[in-house]
């Protein structure tokens, strides 16, 4: 549309015309914008209604959950938090749980590192083959190792212990670990190593003073993925132990007894399962969804 | 990026490759040696051959638990995908919101499995839970333990719960990578809201939505805690799926030669689907650097 003032009659009356339909078509565009947020509403509420059920159930007494169905705690309890926080079991699962997922992660991305600045930058005899079998490391269901990794793992002595879960994770976070650096590494142009190379970095100076810190967000997003899937991997965890090293998944299974199940402890280290998910997800908002692609956007 | 050809590089692979190993071939091989043997203790043992692998293949309870697997796995991609897509599209792209929405989504992504069959299976009871209790009130016979449409509902629409915002995430991202320009161009052409997805936002989502399918596709082939958590794969075996009928065979009767045999199996299963994922991936990277 020109900005040139109009001249003839003709002209204005044309140009009112269309002033008014486009006033016209916005007053009419405002309730359709607001049908997508209240569609994204309805989505948020069925994610959160089972998580305010639990939530609501944690601070409840037993005899007031399976005395009726109340929308919120009508005398609101900490004894299953106080309970949980005193009981050794049960903060110890939790110390547990995270012991492993933070040797897990550790060893991970160091190994991950090297292996996926290769694949990133090379080409040698077998990559695309290992790579695939890499990949298929990734989608071997651990029902499948279950037996074997327990046979094995007794063997060589480090049943029940953490680093023998910190180890059996690394089945698939280490693959993981190195299909998401890879993408991240690949944005990386190539000029800047060769540079580094003429200026005479070593390669070891070179990788840790130079490409770490500028795939710094990529490995923050990396370390974000490995915490998830080893944190929320309960089948291998719970079967590599037995007391010392406990998570708090098995613990949890104490909560259903020969007289009933203990709902109100139940929900409430459900929640705190929750917490530390809810903690690693805020620091890495603003590169998650990077992330989510694997580097490949 | 071209790559150089330098044979070194398996040095920097090698750590890697040891720990991966230890982790994957060694436990592989075991279960390989047990599904060829039959196993009576420490020093009896029978070479069988074929044998349990014939057995299994034929085994109506697994072929029942198969079959139910698949179905599952289809079932919850059609719901997941779509609404997957509609969830990204949905989201606002900046400000308090974005992130906050963000985090929102991305919640029953970070919930431990067992802990997500705790919640729903507090969700759902008839006596203490709202969606149980909601329902009954509605006038539906709702009760997971004894029906078996009620449990299979149950756990797609718990496992769309659990898994569709892995799908959305995904998609948002490829979503955020579409230059402005592009969207200026369609108003320019007044293109239509279907036609702006169907010729730019689809185009752009289709390689990030081949690793969602591949993610999904295993994910739920492997499933186990969650519906053992809610339903105990109950009513009679109706919510079964085969990790929990390998489980069962393996930890429960001890009968190690047909578990192992399974087990090959089922992980074959899964590496052919990988496979003709991961060529798809890979030609369309070939095909992306092609064009580009």
């Amino acid at each position: 549309m020109s900005q040139s003032k109009p001249t003839t009659p003709s002209e204005v009356r044309q140009r009112a015309a269309v002033e008014d339909k486009r006033r016209r078509r916005k007053a009419r565009a405002v309730p359709g914008r607001l049908r997508p947020k209240l569609l994204l509403c309805l989505y948020l509420l069925f994610v959160l209604l089972p998580i305010y059920w639990l939530m609501n159930m944690s601070f409840q007494s037993n005899t007031e959950i399976l005395g009726g169905l109340t929308l919120w705690p009508d005398n609101f309890t900490l004894e299953h938090y106080t309970k949980i926080f005193t009981t050794e079991t049960w903060y110890m699962g939790y110390v547990n749980s995270i012991t492993y997922v933070a040797m897990n992660m550790v060893i991970s991305i160091l190994v991950a590192l090297p292996a996926a600045y290769a694949f990133s930058r090379y080409h040698f005899i077998g990559d695309k083959h290992l790579f695939f079998w890499l990949l298929t490391n990734l989608m071997a269901p651990p029902a499948v190792f279950l037996l074997p990794y327990f046979q094995l793992y007794y063997t060589v002595g480090l049943f029940d212990t953490h680093i023998a879960v910190a180890l059996a994770h690394c089945l698939f976070n280490i693959p993981l670990a190195i299909w998401i650096l890879e993408g991240f590494m690949s944005s990386v142009p190539k000029e800047i190593d060769e540079t580094a190379f003429i200026d005479g970095y070593s390669f070891p100076r070179f990788f840790v003073r130079i490409f770490i810190p500028m795939i710094r967000s990529g490995i923050g997003v990396t370390l974000f993925f490995l915490f998830m899937f080893s944190w929320v991997e309960l089948l291998l965890a719970s079967t590599l132990t037995s007391t010392n090293a406990q998570p708090i998944a098995s613990v949890m299974t104490s909560t259903s007894t020969a007289s009933g199940i203990d709902w109100g402890t139940l929900a409430a280290a459900g929640v705190l399962t929750i917490v530390p998910g809810i903690l690693v997800v805020y620091f890495v908002r603003n590169h998650i969804a990077k992330g989510f692609a694997l580097g490949r956007t | 990026m071209n790559k150089v050809y330098d044979n070194k590089a398996w040095l920097l692979i090698l750590p890697m490759l040891a720990l991966v190993a230890f982790s994957a071939i060694i436990p592989l091989m075991t279960v390989v040696n047990y599904s060829v043997q039959d196993v009576f203790d420490a020093n009896t043992r029978f070479f069988t051959g074929t044998e349990w692998f014939v057995q299994m293949l034929n085994d109506p309870a697994l072929q029942s638990a198969l079959l139910r697997q698949f179905a599952f796995s289809l079932t919850v991609l059609c719901i997941e995908v779509p609404l997957g897509i509609g969830i990204a599209l949905l989201m606002p792209k900046k400000g308090w919101q974005a992130s906050a929405v963000l985090i929102l989504v991305t919640l029953p992504l970070l919930i431990p499995w067992n802990v997500v069959g705790s919640i729903w299976q507090i969700f759902t009871r008839g006596d203490i839970g709202l969606m149980g209790w909601g329902l009954r009130e509605l006038g539906y016979e709702y009760n997971i333990t004894r029906s078996a449409v009620d449990a299979w509902g149950t756990i797609i629409i718990m496992d769309v719960w659990h898994w569709t915002p892995l799908i959305a995430l995904l998609c948002y991202s490829g979503l955020r990578s579409i230059p402005e320009a592009y969207y200026q161009a369609a108003r320019i052409d007044r293109a239509s809201r279907w036609a702006v997805f169907r010729f730019i936002q689809l185009p752009k989502l289709t390689n990030v939505l081949v690793i969602g399918v591949l993610l999904r596709f295993m994910h739920s082939f492997m499933i186990y805690a969650e519906p053992f958590v809610l339903t105990g794969g109950g009513p009679g075996s109706s919510t079964t799926f085969l990790s929990q009928s390998l489980t069962t065979m393996a930890i429960g009767q001890q009968d190690l030669g047909p578990s192992a045999a399974f087990s090959l199996i089922y992980f074959l299963i899964i590496l052919l689907v990988s496979w003709v994922f991961y060529t798809a991936i890979m030609n369309m990277q070939k095909d992306k650097e092609g064009g580009a």
